[in-house]
C-alpha cells in the first residue's frame, strides 16, 4: 500500500532528556522519521524537551514545541495544532508511556487522534507481562516460569514457589530500571519494593534465574502486508543476568547453528504477529541455555529502542525511517534499500564484518556506588566498532571508549598460583565493567578457558577469542623482529600501534614508523547490507588490515570533522550536535564532509549526516589512518577538532604536528587557554582577575597554595571535563586527603588549586570570535551559585539579575579573552560575580554544552556559524542567516523570551553495596546526563516547565518538608512562608523548626532518621508512606552533606521532588504561584522566533 | 603460538591471486567460484549437493564456530570443491557439537583456504561474473602463477555441464511418513537435499527418493500420487533425460513439484529457457515475492541458472499447448529473476528458491502444504471422475 492520503498531519513525541537507558538514539531515530514525514509532505510537529537534539532544530519539524513532555501539555500542543495522527513508538519508553496516558485519558479519541505505529492494545501485549507471557506461549514460545506481582507480599510467596534466586523486572519501565536479581528474602523486599513503585501499573514480575544463559536480541519489522524481516541479531558476549544496555554486545550471533537462530527467528515472527505490531520495529530478547539449547524468550519493546539504533548502524539498514515509512502506509518491498538503492528494504540484512558494542560507565563519578552489573542498566554511553573478524572489532570498541587501561594490556599479570587462584576466578566471576580485562589477564596468566568458563560463563568461543589476542601479544613481544608479518598478524587481530609498541618496549611513534615503511596500511570497507552482492551507494567505511579498499576518489575538497566518542557525563548528545551542524554547515558550503566517530546512537554516525562516514575509534592512530585514505581519495582542507568536546581536541595538538592541517582555533590556542600561566597574563593584560591560584605536584605544594590564597580552594586535575575529580575543600585535612587520592599528577598534569568563590553568581557566556568581531551567543545566569558545576546547575537566558554595567565588563573581558587566546570559531567562558568583582573561572576555546540551548533559546546556530568560521567565513558574512542581524545573545530585548535550561540527574540507577541510593546532592563534579529546556515569557514559568521537563512535578499543594543549614536559615524564611500562604503544610526538623517558629509560621516537627525513638516517626517514614509532597534540604558546604544523606535518599528513592539548594528553592516558589493559577501556555520555536 | 602458517594460494581464470593459509586437506583443487552470503549454516551449505564442483566462499567472516554435527548434515557428505574463509575458527563452541569443521574437510579431503580477503573477492565475482577459480596449498602452491593459471583455466566449465547423475542417489530409499500417511510421493534425486523429505515426511508424505536415471514407468509403478524433483548441480539445459521424465509425468497429469533444478527442469519442460546469471544468488536472505498473495518471503537461494519466462500475464506453455496456461508465480525483488512458476490447467508448480530451507528461513514452508493441497485436489478430481 502507497502513502496513506488521509494524513495530513502528525504529532512525533521525543523521549526528553538524555537519562540512563533512553540516550540520544532517540534523536538519532525521531530525526529520522520526522524528515521522512515531511519528505512524504506530512506536516510535522514535535514535541521534545531537550533542546540539544538535533529533531528539534526549527527546519527538522513544522512545528517544534520545546515543552516538557507530559500529558496535560501534550493536550494542549493537540488542542492547538489538531495533529490528524500521533506517531508514539520513536521516542522511546518515555513516548510511549506519554501515548498511553493520553489514550486513557481520552484525549486521543476527543480530539481524533489516530495512533499510528503501533495500538494501545499491541504496546500492552508487548509490555504487560502477563499479557506478553500469554502470546509468547500461544506462539509456541517458552517462557521463563514467573508470577505478576502487585504487593510485596505476593512477591514473598511467588519466590518461594520459584525459588531463589529470581528475578524481579516491574513493569513500563525503561532500562530494566527498577529490576534486579534477588537471592534471598531481603534482597525481594528490597528490589521488589522499589520496582513497585517504579512501576507505573505498580507491578513487578518474579521469574526463575536463567543465570548463565546466552543472550541474544532480533531486531524485527513488519509492515502493513504482514511482511515480516529480521533487520538483525545481536548476541551479548555477558551471559544473561547483566542489562542488555550493561553488556558487551556482538552482531551478528557468532555462537548459533542454523538451527538454532532460525528456531529463534521463528519466535521472533510469531510474536511480532501475534501481539500486533502492525507496522514499524520491535526487539525481542531470548535466553538460550548453553547445555540444552533450551530457548526462552525473555521479553519485548514493540517500538523502536537502542538496540534497534545499535542494529541500524551495524548493518545499515535504517530502523527508525522504515518505522516511520511503514507508520504512514508504505509496505517494505514498497521502499527502496538505502545503501544499494537497486533492492528493496523487504530483506534481511547480512553481514561480512563483525560488530562489536561496548558500553561506557561513569562509577567514578559515583564512588559510593556498587559497581556491580545488574538487569538494572546503569551505563551513560556505548562505542561500536566494525572489524573484518571478532578479535579486531573487540580491540577497536577498546580503544574507542577512551578510558584509561580500556585497551587490553600484559603488564602486571595476576598472580595465580595454587594460593591465590580462586580469588582471581572469584573476582571473574562477578559481572563488573572491567571483568572483560580480568578474564583477559586471567588467560593470560595462565588460567585454562575451562576454569575461566566455569567461573563467568562467557561462551568458550569468546574465550578463545580472547585466548587468541594474548596469543598474538606474545608473538609480538617474542618476534625476533617486527617484520611485517609480526605487524600483519597484530593488525588483523586489532592491535593498535600503542599496544604494539608497549609490547615490545619502543616508542608508538616508532612502531607507527616501522609500519609506514613496511606499507603495513588499513584498508577500508564498506558496510553495504549485504555482504557485497550489490554495489553500495553510500560510503559508510570501517578499517581492515585486507587486501582491498573501497574508498572512492573525489573531486571536491574535503573537510574531515571528528565527532565526541561515546557519550559520558560532561560529553554527551551537545558536542555531537555541534558536529552535524557543522557537518551541515561545511557540506553547504560546498565541501564533500567526512565524519569520524564511534559513538553507535548518535546523528553523526547516521550515514546520511556526512558525505562519507568513517566508523572508527577516536585515537591518533585511526584519525590519521582516515586522514591519508582520504588524502588518497583527493584534497584535504582539514580537520575539525574543536566542536566535539574533549575527545577530538586532544587530538589536535598531534594532528597539527603531524603535518594535518587543523581547522578554525589552533591547537597552540587551545594550550594557551589551558595554561595557568599564560593565560594569565592574557587576562593581566586585559584587565581582568581570575580567582587567585597556583597549581601544584605534591601536597605541600598545594596547602602551601591554599594557604596563600585562603581556604575553601576548588581543586581539580587539569584538562579534564565535567568536573572529573574537582572538588572544594574548606581546610589542609580535606587538601591532603585530596591529593592522597588524586592519581596520574605530574608536572605536564598538575593539580589546580583556585580560590572558591563563595555565595558568588556564576555566569556562562558561549561566544564566537572571528579574528575580527565577537559574537555573544548568549549569557547565561546560574540558578545554583558557584561551587556547583555548571552541567549541573540550571541556568537562565537572557540572564535574569545582571546589570548593564555587568554584561558590559562581561562583552569586553569575552572579547580580551578571544582576542587574547587567538580564538577562531567558538569559545566559553565562565565568569562569577562574588562581591561585584568579575572574575573569569575558565576558558575553553570550543564548542560548550550549551551551545544548542543558546542557539536554540536565541534563534540563532551558533555551531554552524564556528564551522563556517572555521573554513574562512566572518561574522558579519554570517548575520541575519546563521546569526542575528543586529547585535547578539548580549543586547536581547525585554521582551525576548525568557529559556531556562534544567539538568537531569542519575542518582536513581545507583545504588551502595548495601542497597540504598548514592547521595544526590550537587557539587563542583558533573554528574547530569542530559538537560531540558523550559521557554516562556517570564521566569517562573520557564523554570516551571524545566522542572517538569527533568520529570520534577512541583506539587501545588500538600506537605513540604524543609531543612536548611544554619547559615542559610535567615535566607530560608521568605520562601516558606510563601509556601504557608500558598497552603502548603511545613514540616521541618528541630531547628529549622525552632527558627521558622520565631518568625510565627507554624510547622510540624519531625526527627531526623538518627534520632527517632521507639514511638516517634522519622521524616524517612513519612517519605516513605508518601505523606511528604516536596522535599526542600540544603546542606551546608561544609558539614552537613552526610547527614541529609537519608532524606535525600529516602525523596530519590520515593520520587519526591528533592530541592537541594536555597537558591533553587526561591526559584521553585516563585514557579509555583504561577502554575498554581493555570495550565501551561505552548508556543513552538518556529512562533517564538517569527 | 607460531602464527606461521602452510602457504596456499587462489587463483582466478581471470589470473586474479589471493594468497592465504592452508585450511583443510593440503593438495589442489579447481571449480567454480561462487559467493555464499550467508552468516549461519555452513555446514548445511557443505553439505548440499548443488554445490559439486563449486568452490565456496564465505562472505561471512568466522566460519567454524560451531563444529559439526550429525545432524544438520544435508547429504551424506561435503560436495563442495573447496572452501574458502576470512578466519577459520579454532575451537567449536556448540550443544550439539560433535567435532571441529577443520578435522572434518581434511578427513573429507576438502582442500581449502583461510585468511583471504574474502570480500574483495565476492566483489569481484559480483563484478566480473562467475568464473572458474583453483585452490593450492602446501607443495601445490609452490608452482608458478602462471602454470596455476593454466590448470585453472583447463579446468570444466559449469555452462554445459551435466551433474546429476554424480550426485543422485543410485537406489531407491524410502524416507517413511510421520504420523498418519496420507500420499507417496516420487522425489526424483537430481542433488536432494535431506530437508526436503523431512519436509514433505512431517505432512504425512510417504518419499520415495530415486535416482536420477529412474523411468516414468518405474514411477508410475510405485503408485504415487505425485512427483517431486529435486535441487542439483550443474546446468540444467544439458538434462534432457528428466526433461523428458517430467513432460512424461505432465502428460499423465500428475501432481508435479519441483524445487530449484526442478524449477528449471519444468520450464524447460514447459518449453521456456534456462540462462545463467551473473554470478547466481546465494544466500539466506533473498526477498521474493509470492504474486498469489503479493507477500513477500525471505528465501534461502543457491542457483547460478535461473529460467528465461515472461514476467507479466499467462503464457501457454509453448512446448505443448496441452500444458495451458503458465504464470511465474515468484520473483526476485533483487533483480527480477523469475523464482516460480505455476501452471493454471495442469497440477504443476515450482520455485527457484529453497522452501526445505536448510540453512535458511522457514517463510515458505507453505509451498509444502501447497504440494499437499494439490494432491488432495487431484484426488478428489479423480474420485469425482471415478
Amino acid at each position: 500500500m502507497p502513502l496513506r492520503h488521509d494524513l495530513t498531519s502528525v504529532l512525533v513525541i521525543g523521549s526528553g532528556p538524555i537519562v540512563i537507558g533512553q540516550a540520544c538514539e532517540f534523536d538519532y531515530s525521531g530525526t529520522q522519521a520526522c524528515r521522512v514525514l515531511r519528505s512524504e509532505g506530512l506536516r510535522v510537529i514535535l514535541i521534545n524537551s531537550n533542546p540539544a537534539t538535533i529533531m528539534t532544530d526549527p527546519d527538522i519539524a513544522d512545528a517544534t514545541y520545546v515543552e516538557p513532555i507530559d500529558p496535560d501539555v501534550i493536550e494542549t500542543i493537540i488542542e492547538k495544532e489538531r495533529p490528524d495522527a500521533l506517531l508514539p513508538t520513536l521516542g522511546g519508553q518515555t513516548a510511549l508511556n506519554a501515548a498511553i496516558a493520553l489514550h486513557d485519558a481520552g484525549v486521543l479519541e476527543k480530539y481524533g487522534v489516530e495512533l499510528i505505529g503501533a495500538d494501545v492494545d499491541a504496546i500492552q501485549r508487548g509490555e504487560d507481562r502477563q499479557k506478553f507471557k500469554d502470546i509468547a506461549e500461544a506462539c509456541g514460545a517458552e517462557v521463563a516460569r514467573s508470577a505478576i506481582c502487585h504487593t510485596l507480599d505476593e512477591a514473598l510467596a511467588a519466590a518461594e514457589e520459584l525459588n531463589y534466586p529470581v528475578v524481579v523486572r516491574p513493569s513500563f519501565t525503561m532500562g530494566g530500571l527498577g529490576s534486579g536479581m534477588a537471592y534471598d528474602e531481603a534482597d525481594l523486599r528490597r528490589i521488589a519494593g522499589a520496582g513497585l513503585s517504579d512501576s507505573i501499573t505498580h507491578e513487578v514480575l518474579l521469574e526463575e534465574s536463567i543465570l548463565g544463559w546466552k543472550e541474544y536480541e532480533l531486531e524485527l519489522m513488519r509492515d502493513n502486508k504482514d511482511n515480516v524481516v529480521v533487520v538483525c541479531s545481536i548476541e551479548n558476549v555477558d551471559p544473561v543476568g547483566v542489562h542488555t544496555g550493561d553488556s558487551i554486545t556482538v552482531a551478528p550471533a557468532l555462537t548459533l547453528t542454523d538451527r538454532e537462530y532460525q528456531s529463534m527467528r521463528d519466535i521472533g515472527i510469531a510474536i511480532i504477529r501475534a501481539v500486533g505490531v502492525d507496522t514499524g520495529g520491535c526487539n525481542i530478547q531470548f535466553a538460550v541455555d548453553p547445555k540444552t539449547g533450551r530457548i526462552i524468550t525473555i521479553e519485548m519493546n514493540p517500538r523502536v529502542s537502542r538496540s534497534s539504533a545499535l542494529a541500524s548502524k551495524a548493518t545499515g539498514f535504517p530502523i527508525a525511517k522504515m518505522a516511520a515509512k511503514l507508520a504512514v502506509g508504505y509496505s517494505l518491498d514498497e521502499i527502496p534499500n538505502d545503501i544499494t538503492k537497486v533492492t528493496p528494504a523487504s530483506f534481511e540484512p547480512t553481514l561480512d564484518y563483525v560488530v562489536v558494542k561496548i558500553p561506557r560507565f561513569t562509577f567514578e563519578k559515583f564512588p559510593a556506588a556498587d559497581p556491580t552489573l545488574t538487569t538494572t542498566m546503569k551505563s551513560v554511553g556505548e562505542v561500536m566498532a566494525l572489524g573484518r573478524n571478532f578479535t579486531t572489532a573487540l580491540q577497536k570498541a577498546m580503544r574507542s571508549l577512551e578510558q584509561k587501561g580500556s585497551s587490553f594490556s600484559w603488564t602486571d599479570l595476576p598472580d595465580v598460583s595454587d594460593d591465590v587462584r580462586e580469588s582471581v576466578l572469584e573476582a571473574i566471576s562477578h559481572a563488573t565493567a572491567d571483568r572483560i580485562h580480568s578474564v583477559q589477564r586471567g588467560l593470560a596468566a595462565g588460567l585454562s578457558a575451562a576454569e575461566v568458563f566455569d567461573a563467568c560463563e562467557i561462551d568458550p568461543w569468546y574465550l578463545d577469542q580472547i585466548q587468541l589476542i594474548n596469543e598474538v601479544a606474545a608473538h609480538i613481544r617474542d618476534a625476533a623482529e617486527l617484520d611485517e608479518q609480526v605487524l600483519r598478524v597484530a593488525k588483523n587481530h586489532g592491535f593498535s600501534d600503542e599496544q604494539i609498541a608497549g609490547l615490545r618496549s619502543l616508542d608508538t611513534s616508532v612502531v607507527t614508523g616501522i609500519r609506514h615503511a613496511l606499507r603495513v596500511r588499513p584498508v577500508f570497507k564498506t558496510v553495504d547490507t549485504c555482504a557485497g552482492e550489490f554495489e553500495a551507494k553510500t560510503p559508510y567505511h570501517y578499517s581492515s588490515y585486507d587486501s582491498e579498499t573501497e574508498v572512492m576518489p573525489r573531486d571536491r575538497p574535503a573537510v574531515i570533522i571528528l565527532g565526541s566518542g561515546p557519550n559520558r557525563i560532561g560529553q554527551g548528545i551537545e558536542f555531537d550536535y555541534s558536529c552535524v551542524h557543522a557537518t551541515m554547515a561545511i557540506g553547504s558550503a560546498g565541501y564533500e564532509t567526512i565524519m569520524v566517530n564511534c559513538n553507535p546512537e548518535t546523528v553523526s554516525t547516521d550515514y546520511d549526516t556526512a558525505d562519507r562516514l568513517y566508523f572508527e575509534p577516536l585515537t591518533f592512530e585511526d584519525v590519521m589512518e582516515v586522514y591519508h585514505a582520504e588524502l588518497a581519495a583527493g584534497e584535504v582542507l582539514g580537520v575539525v577538532c574543536t566542536l566535539g568536546g574533549q575527545t577530538p581536541l586532544g587530538l589536535a595538538d598531534k594532528l597539527k604536528a603531524a603535518g594535518v592541517p587543523v581547522l578554525g582555533t589552533q591547537p597552540e590556542a587551545i594550550d594557551l587557554a589551558e595554561d595557568r600561566g599564560e593565560f594569565g597574563t592574557v587576562l593581566e593584560r586585559a584587565g581582568l582577575t581570575a580567582p587567585k591560584h597556583g597549581t601544584a605536584v605534591t601536597s605541600a605544594e598545594a596547602a602551601a597554595i591554599a594557604e596563600n590564597i585562603g581556604y575553601p580552594v576548588l581543586v581539580r586535575p587539569s584538562y579534564v571535563l565535567g568536573g572529573r575529580g574537582m572538588q572544594i575543600v574548606y581546610d589542609r585535612t580535606q587538601l591532603f586527603d585530596y591529593m592522597a587520592s588524586a592519581t596520574e599528577i605530574s608536572t605536564d598534569r598538575p593539580v589546580l588549586v583556585d580560590r572558591f568563590l563563595e555565595d558568588a553568581i556564576e555566569i556562562d557566556v558561549d561566544a564566537l570570535y572571528d579574528g575580527n568581531e565577537v559574537y555573544i551567543g548568549g549569557i547565561m545566569e546560574h540558578i545554583e551559585e558557584a561551587g556547583i558545576h555548571s552541567g549541573d546547575s540550571a541556568c537562565v537566558l537572557p540572564s535574569l539579575t545582571l546589570g548593564e554595567d555587568v554584561l558590559e565588563r562581561v562583552r569586553q573581558g569575552t572579547k580580551a579573552i578571544a582576542e587574547g587566546v587567538g580564538v577562531r570559531g567558538l569559545l566559553n567562558i565562565q565568569f562569577a560575580i562574588a562581591a561585584d568583582v568579575l572574575h573569569v573561572i575558565e576558558a575553553n576555546p570550543r564548542a560548550s554544552r550549551t551551545v544548542p540551548f543558546v542557539s536554540k533559546a536565541t534563534s540563532t546556530q551558533l555551531a554552524k556559524a564556528a564551522a563556517l568560521i572555521a573554513v574562512g567565513r566572518t561574522i558579519d558574512d554570517l548575520r541575519g542567516d546563521l546569526l542575528a542581524a543586529e547585535g547578539d545573545g548580549s543586547t536581547l530585548p525585554l521582551d525576548h523570551p525568557i529559556a531556562v535550561k534544567e539538568a537531569v540527574l542519575p542518582f536513581r540507577r545507583f545504588t551502595t553495596v548495601d542497597g540504598k541510593i548514592v547521595d544526590s546532592i550537587l557539587g563542583p563534579e558533573m554528574r547530569s546526563t542530559g538537560e531540558v529546556m523550559g521557554i516562556d515569557h517570564n521566569f517562573p514559568t520557564a523554570f516551571a516547565k524545566g522542572l517538569l521537563g527533568a520529570s520534577v512535578k512541583l506539587p501545588t499543594s500538600g506537605t513540604v518538608f524543609v531543612s536548611v543549614a544554619d547559615r542559610d536559615k535567615r535566607a530560608m524564611v521568605l520562601p516558606v512562608k510563601e509556601l504557608v500562604d500558598m497552603g502548603f503544610d511545613v514540616v521541618a526538623t528541630t531547628g529549622t523548626a525552632a527558627v521558622l517558629s520565631r518568625y510565627g509560621i507554624k510547622t510540624t516537627q519531625v526527627h531526623k532518621h538518627f534520632e527517632a525513638d521507639a514511638e516517634d516517626r522519622t521524616v524517612i517514614d513519612y517519605l516513605t508512606a508518601g505523606t511528604i509532597d516536596m522535599v526542600i534540604n540544603v546542606p551546608s558546604g561544609r558539614q552537613e552533606r552526610a547527614d541529609g544523606y537519608e532524606i535525600r535518599a529516602a525523596a530519590t528513592a520515593n520520587s519526591v521532588p528533592l530541592i537541594t539548594t536555597l537558591a533553587e528553592f526561591a526559584a521553585a516558589v516563585t514557579s509555583l504561584e504561577v502554575i498554581r493559577d493555570s495550565k501551561f501556555d505552548v508556543r513552538s520555536l518556529q512562533d517564538w522566533s517569527a | 603460538m607460531s602464527f606461521s602458517t602452510t602457504p596456499a594460494v587462489l587463483v582466478l581464470e581471470d589470473g586474479r591471486t589471493f594468497h592465504g593459509s592452508a585450511y583443510g586437506q593440503l593438495g589442489e583443487t579447481t571449480g567454480e567460484a561462487v559467493f555464499v552470503t550467508a552468516m549461519s549454516g555452513y555446514q548445511e551449505t557443505l553439505t548440499d549437493p548443488s554445490y559439486h564442483r563449486q568452490i565456496i566462499i564465505q562472505a561471512a567472516p568466522h566460519i567454524g564456530n560451531t563444529g559439526v554435527n550429525r545432524t544438520d548434515d544435508e547429504s551424506a557428505r561435503i560436495w563442495a570443491a573447496g572452501y574458502v574463509v576470512r578466519d577459520a575458527s579454532r575451537i567449536s563452541s556448540n550443544w550439539r557439537s560433535e567435532g571441529d569443521l577443520v578435522d572434518w574437510l581434511t578427513e573429507s579431503g576438502i582442500v581449502g583456504i583461510s585468511d583471504v580477503d574474502t570480500r574483495a573477492l565476492t566483489r569481484h565475482l559480483r563484478d566480473k561474473g562467475a568464473m572458474r577459480v583453483g585452490i593450492f596449498s602446501g607443495p601445490a602452491a609452490e608452482a608458478p602463477e602462471s602454470e596455476l593459471l593454466a590448470r585453472v583455466q583447463a579446468s570444466p566449465q559449469m555452462a554445459g555441464a551435466n551433474l546429476v547423475d554424480e550426485v543422485s542417489v543410485t537406489e531407491p530409499t524410502l524416507v517413511p511418513a510421520r504420523g498418519e500417511k496420507r500420499f507417496s510421493v516420487a522425489a526424483v534425486d537430481l542433488g536432494i537435499k535431506s530437508m526436503t523429505p523431512e519436509r514433505l515426511s512431517e505432512r504425512g508424505i510417504d518419499v520415495h527418493v530415486l535416482p536420477s536415471t529412474i523411468s516414468f514407468e518405474q514411477i508410475r509403478a510405485l503408485g504415487v500420487d505425485g512427483v517431486f524433483f529435486s535441487n542439483g548441480p550443474g546446468d540444467p539445459a544439458t538434462a534432457d533425460d528428466q526433461v523428458e521424465l517430467l513432460r512424461a509425468v505432465l502428460d499423465a497429469g500428475m501432481p508435479f513439484f519441483g524445487i530449484c533444478f526442478g524449477n528449471q527442469l519444468l520450464g524447460r519442460a514447459l518449453g521456456f529457457g534456462t540462462y545463467k546469471l551473473p554470478f547466481g544468488h546465494r544466500g539466506i536472505n533473498v526477498p521474493v515475492m509470492d504474486r498469489t498473495t503479493g507477500k513477500v518471503e525471505i528465501t534461502s537461494q543457491n542457483h547460478g541458472f535461473a529460467v528465461d519466462a515472461p514476467l507479466t500475464g499467462e503464457t501457454i506453455a509453448p512446448h505443448k499447448a496441452d500444458y495451458g496456461r503458465v504464470t511465474v508465480s515468484h520473483v526476485c525483488l533483487n533483480d527480477d529473476v523469475v523464482e516460480g512458476l505455476a501452471c493454471l490447467d495442469i497440477p504443476a508448480f515450482s520455485v527457484q528458491f529453497h522452501p526445505e530451507a536448510a540453512a535458511g528461513p522457514h517463510d515458505s514452508s507453505y509451498l509444502f502444504d501447497r504440494f499437499v493441497d494439490l494432491m488432495s485436489a487431484s484426488q478428489a478430481d479423480s474420485a469425482a471422475q471415478a
